[in-house]
């Protein structure tokens, strides 16, 4: 079914359990409790969830199967962004048109950017894709303010023309953003007992758009051209004697990419019509590194479960403040309180970052395959002590690619 | 003429700064091969020597001076720092005032220890895995040091002064005859031109005309032989990386009263600063100084409003357009040896 063979339809319906049924796991914890500061299954964070996990997913078609590290995919959701809302102010507030210009639009440009940065490779190409989008960004800052709006970002008004749609509702605010009527930000709650769960309109749009990306990258890893882009990350130069041109190959894995980046960027419009220039910036594109290296590069799950992870810390490890770390410690002795209180203080609440360092520099060292590996590593273990041997699966971690160290 | 002169000069500065950062990258890299994502870091820390030396040097004490009340009229607290208690207040107040070269002294051997064990610690056990490994490793480590520092120094600016004899400006035109007024440079500047020259300088004649500096430029051209004629060359290594390390962190202290030191100065400091090395050729040390120097003056060039005009934003690109024109025409960089880094 679907083209792909059991084990991938398992790990499809998987994935697609999981996003369906999201504000049900993410919301363990009763409201009020001590723990309902825990809970992500709101649609704002939700909704960052599998847009990020859109953003990885096409990353680690680049990264994953070929090899070129790039440090510019922020530009390219940037540039969705920008055309989602453009879209919202010109066309109307229907979602799919924006959605669609935004692909298209980030396509073209990751063509062009790609046409020239891979003409080199390792850490050339890293360097290249830096320079385009710190070039894309300071851009946007200062001479394109016409059609970024500088600094302040890129905002719908009231006197946009909106041709299909109105300029302004009824009651004279902006209009919101909508799939053909049903609006993006609409929010169905269900309370079960002490529980109340959230079901949003935007989050469902979001996560059906992230199964087809998903099926989509499934589909790519398991074809020819996919084993071509793993054959250029494992040996370029073996490629090229065996009178291949690679570089056809990289350039379309690249605007795949790209376009990924630019479907995230024109959801994260949608969801909330608003571009700015910072989303461009080179941090930004480190970000999503920092994700797919995380979850494991080259692996399907991987860059899901790091943006999973990484934006799930974000917003809930930074809320970890004092007092409730006083809370979690209550029934230690008083000087034992404080001072495990002192030591966990850095790196919980502002200081979340300095975790997220620490534990991303923790994987690189010891788990280069990402969470993933580790994941592998402890089941392989719990089957050894079945007494069982166990198979390495070879498919989902890649080694390591010697092409990009030349 | 006066334009052009006066872009020149402030091309200096910011090109003096790109210079030694990247001559500290070459030189890890063309040493030991790995390329640094955390020198950036390095620069930053190196600005914070010289904040906590300021720091430490007005550690006061209060006392109670009777002859002077407070608005509520109560008796005033003076604080008074130890430093001005111990050595009288004329000498104490020199002493506070020139904190940032004096930071120089302590900075050398802070920034050595940290690249030494930077090195041994956790670089060391990169040599053999691939070079995106290295970025991201080091990148990792940049955001660890950032985030210590915000930690201890919080997220704001620090506002760190140079002494005052260097506060004002120096009429450049006047000493070559032209208008009072026309080509104003800050003495500060013009200070960390020559510091910047003298520490390039420095690191050349030491590579040169030592015998240290002759066995790392042989092992930077052949690090197997070099380590079969019977010499540690890892060490020596080692010792080159704090060198870098130094170099980095004495472009941060000086930089300190031009701009003022915050958390994350090192990132945007480091994204120049690779595109620097590119230009200039990576592992070329000349060709990192060259790049530096000439994308500083290009970029201050970019800015004069006569070249605004015709092309509006290149002030803002001028750097990477310049970078990327390099990369797709002469792959190797302006100085770039044959061999190295080649794809």
């Amino acid at each position: 079914m679907l083209g792909i063979d059991k084990k991938d339809r398992n790990l499809l319906v998987v994935v697609a359990v999981l996003a369906l049924a999201a504000p049900f796991i993410l919301n363990p914890f009763p409201a009020g409790s001590e723990l309902a500061q825990f809970n992500a299954g709101y649609p704002d964070l939700m909704q960052r969830f599998v847009i990020f996990g859109i953003f990885a997913i096409g990353f680690n078609i680049l990264f994953g199967l070929t090899g070129y590290l790039s440090f510019g995919h922020a530009a390219f959701l940037g540039v969705g962004s920008y055309s989602a809302v453009w879209m919202f102010k010109l066309l109307s507030m229907n979602v799919l048109p924006a959605i669609i210009l935004s692909v298209i639009v980030a396509g073209l440009f990751s063509l062009l950017i790609g046409f020239v940065s891979l003409r080199r490779s390792g850490i050339y190409f890293s360097i290249l894709t830096l320079a385009f989008a710190q070039m894309s960004f300071n851009l946007a800052y200062s001479v394109l303010t016409p059609i970024t709006n500088g600094e302040t970002g890129l905002q719908l008004t009231l006197n946009d023309p909106r041709v299909l749609g109105s300029s302004a509702t009824a009651d004279g605010s902006i209009p919101v953003t909508n799939l053909f009527g049903l609006e993006m930000r609409s929010t169905y709650e269900m309370e079960v007992g002490a529980w109340l769960f959230q079901f949003n309109a935007g989050y469902y749009l979001c996560a059906f758009i992230m199964l087809a990306a998903f099926y989509l990258a499934m589909r790519i890893f398991r074809s020819p051209f996919g084993m071509m882009l793993r054959a250029i990350k494992t040996n370029q130069t073996r490629l090229n004697y065996t009178g291949l041109n690679s570089r056809p190959y990289t350039l379309a894995a690249f605007v795949i990419s790209g376009m990924y980046a630019g479907l995230a960027g024109g959801l994260m419009a949608s969801m909330d019509p608003l571009a700015g220039a910072e989303r461009m910036q080179w941090t930004a594109s480190g970000e999503v590194v920092l994700m797919t290296i995380l979850g494991g590069a080259g692996t399907m799950l991987g860059p899901v479960l790091g943006a999973g992870f990484i934006k799930y810390f974000e917003n809930i490890f930074s809320k970890i403040n004092d007092s409730v770390l006083h809370g979690w410690f209550a029934f230690l002795p008083d000087g034992m309180e404080n001072a495990l209180v002192t030591i966990v203080h850095p790196f919980v609440g502002k200081g979340w970052h300095l975790t997220l360092g620490l534990l991303f520099m923790a994987v690189v060292i010891f788990l280069p395959g990402g969470l993933i590996e580790g994941g592998q590593r402890i089941a392989k273990m719990f089957k050894k002590k079945k007494g069982s041997s166990s198979d390495d699966d070879s498919e989902h971690s890649p080694k390591q690619a010697p092409h990009v160290a030349e | 003429m006066d334009a052009i002169l006066l872009q020149t000069l402030n091309g200096l500065d910011k090109g003096s700064a790109y210079a030694l950062i990247a001559l500290g990258l070459t030189l890890i890299f063309g040493t030991l091969g790995v390329v640094n994502f955390a020198h950036g870091a390095l620069f930053m820390i190196g600005s914070f020597c010289a904040v906590t030396l300021s720091r430490l040097l007005t550690l006061s004490f209060e006392t109670v001076d009777p002859t002077k009340t407070d608005f509520l009229g109560n008796p005033a607290k003076v604080k008074t720092p130890y430093v001005e208690a111990w050595f009288g207040p004329e000498a104490g107040g020199t002493i506070i005032d020139w904190a940032v070269p004096l930071a120089i002294i302590f900075a050398i051997p802070v920034m050595i220890a940290i690249g030494y064990a930077m090195e041994r610690g956790l670089i060391k056990h990169f040599y053999k895995r691939p070079h995106a490994d290295q970025i991201l490793v080091t990148f990792g480590l940049a955001i660890v040091l950032q985030e210590v520092i915000k930690y201890f120094f919080g997220a704001n600016p620090i506002p760190t002064p140079a002494p005052e004899v260097f506060k004002g400006s120096f009429d450049f035109g006047m000493l070559i005859g032209m208008d009072a007024n026309a080509v104003i440079y800050p003495y500060w500047r013009m200070v960390y031109f020559f510091f910047a020259a003298l520490i390039i300088g420095g690191v050349f004649a030491f590579l040169q005309f030592t015998t240290f500096g002759m066995v790392v430029r042989a092992g930077m051209a052949d690090r197997e032989t070099v380590g079969l004629l019977g010499i540690n060359i890892d060490r020596k290594f080692t010792i080159m990386f704090g060198i870098a390390a130094a170099v980095a962190g004495l472009a941060g202290v000086m930089y300190t009263p031009i701009n003022s030191p915050n958390y994350h100065m090192g990132m945007d400091f480091l994204v120049l600063s690779f595109v620097v090395v590119v230009v200039g050729g990576m592992g070329s040390l000349p060709g990192a100084v060259l790049a530096g120097f000439m994308l500083g003056i290009l970029e201050s060039f970019a800015s004069m409003n006569a070249i605004k005009a015709i092309i509006p934003g290149i002030d803002q690109i001028i750097i990477y357009v310049v970078a990327i024109v390099i990369l797709l025409t002469r792959p190797r960089g302006l100085m770039g040896r044959k061999g190295v880094m080649e794809d």
